[in-house]
């Protein structure tokens, strides 16, 4: 019967200590597995001040500009409230779009500009052939435009 | 169908090396994790027999 | 028992590729890359599937005190280990084309290692200790401590910022992908199920065989 008490309070002790254990990943999860910081946050001072992080969102349509050496690319990273502008030298990936998501790591600077020294791609979770990725984007365009009257180009 | 060649359907659209990467890898690892089990099983079988003979005598 | 689902599991795999490299069209983002989906998420969800059964079993045998139960769950971690090894193989063979990198820190991925971590830690567990019957319950223990990781992967692309994207199927709503592309990915996730099965079954026989083979011996020497 003792042995068996003993045996008890051993599991019981090993459970405790692997609960506190799984409680402190958890805790560092919360606090240090953010794998970025929106342009919203950033702006809102929630990312780390001189110190290297991430920030994510979709790059803004038309606001790619590569520079004249190939290897330079500016853009602008969009939550849709806020944006910030991102510089980058280096190889980007295939999935790197307009519109498109993206996560850029470096550190901001005083002007304001993220430089990025990796630059990952985003993707949405949808999967679908070209045609029907044309149709979606014809019927969303489509739309656009019975809001907006200025896009009378028929 | 989309591949117009053996080459085309090997190359993948330029991701052969990932895609097959991938498939090849499974393969090898789930084909091995068969080979494993069915060794272990025959492993114990030859080490029981006798022993289980011994046992019941 | 174990011809059905490997012939089911053989029949379904030869299906899914079939609708996943013949059917299924290109992606209109990710080229022929995102052929990569048809193991990975299959492989992805066995890895915490069989964690959870593993966990199940574990608890039974420790509750109810049953040998079987005990030898299920030993039988099903290193399978469970492998899907959970493939999830992130594949999935580095398909972050490096499409995100640009082969490995990242976000919860997703460091969540799904962590759940390889807890496969290797119950399978040594089980190992290190002589005792069969305390180790059972010993690696139990760690099993059902670990089950937490598994809805935390889950979760993760929903209660973190992270890099991997959100779930394409789920039951809550309509998935997101074209009815060949995802015909073929749940093909491919039965043929997975069904092999799983297969060889737990397979290694549980084996497991029951050598312990028969223990307990004959330790008869002899009594």
């Amino acid at each position: 019967m003792k042995s068996r008490h003993k045996r008890f309070a051993m599991i019981a002790a090993g459970v405790a200590a692997l609960g506190i254990a799984v409680a402190l990943v958890l805790n560092a999860f919360q606090s240090n597995l953010v794998f970025f910081f929106t342009p919203s946050q950033i702006v809102a001072n929630e990312a780390p001040v001189g110190q290297n992080f991430r920030v994510g969102g979709m790059v803004l349509t038309d606001s790619v500009q590569r520079g004249p050496d190939g290897v330079t690319v500016k853009f602008v990273v969009t939550d849709t409230a806020q944006s910030i502008p991102v510089a980058y030298r280096g190889i980007l990936p295939d999935l790197f779009r307009e519109g498109k998501g993206v996560v850029a790591q470096g550190k901001l600077g005083t002007d304001g500009v993220f430089h990025a020294d990796q630059v990952l791609a985003k993707h949405d979770e949808n999967y679908m052939p070209p045609e029907a990725a044309d149709a979606v984007e014809r019927a969303t365009r489509e739309m656009r435009k019975s809001y907006d009257a200025s896009a009378t180009n028929q | 169908m989309q591949w117009g060649s053996v080459s085309e359907f090997l190359a993948m659209g330029g991701y052969g090396l990932y895609v097959w990467g991938s498939y090849l890898v499974t393969a090898l690892v789930l084909g091995a994790e068969v080979l494993l089990i069915r060794r272990r099983g025959r492993t114990t079988a030859a080490i029981t027999g006798p022993t289980e003979n011994g046992a019941s005598e | 028992m174990v011809p059905v689902f490997a012939v089911l599991a053989v029949v379904l795999g030869i299906a899914g590729l079939y609708v996943g490299f013949f059917v299924a069209p290109t992606d209109f983002q990710q080229g022929e890359s995102y052929r990569i989906i048809f193991i990975h998420v299959p492989a992805a969800w066995m890895s915490m599937f069989i964690y959870m059964v593993m966990a199940f079993w574990a608890g039974v045998g420790l509750t109810f005190n049953t040998r079987l139960s005990s030898m299920m769950a030993r039988a099903l971690a290193p399978t469970g280990a492998l899907m959970t090894f493939l999830a992130l193989w594949t999935g580095a063979l398909w972050g490096k084309p499409t995100w640009g990198t082969w490995w990242v820190w976000d919860a997703r991925l460091t969540s799904e290692l962590i759940l390889l971590f807890l496969y290797i830690g119950y399978m040594s567990l089980a190992a290190a200790i002589d005792d069969v019957r305390r180790a059972d319950k010993a690696a139990a223990v760690f099993a059902l401590v670990g089950v937490v990781n598994v809805p935390i992967i889950y979760y993760s692309v929903q209660w973190w910022n992270t890099l991997h994207q959100g779930a394409s199927v789920s039951l809550t709503r309509a998935p997101s992908m074209a009815q060949s592309m995802l015909l073929g990915m749940l093909l491919m996730a039965l043929a997975f199920w069904m092999y799983s099965i297969a060889v737990s079954l397979m290694r549980v026989r084996a497991i029951i065989m050598e312990r028969e083979r223990a307990s004959a011996w330790a008869q002899e020497l009594a």
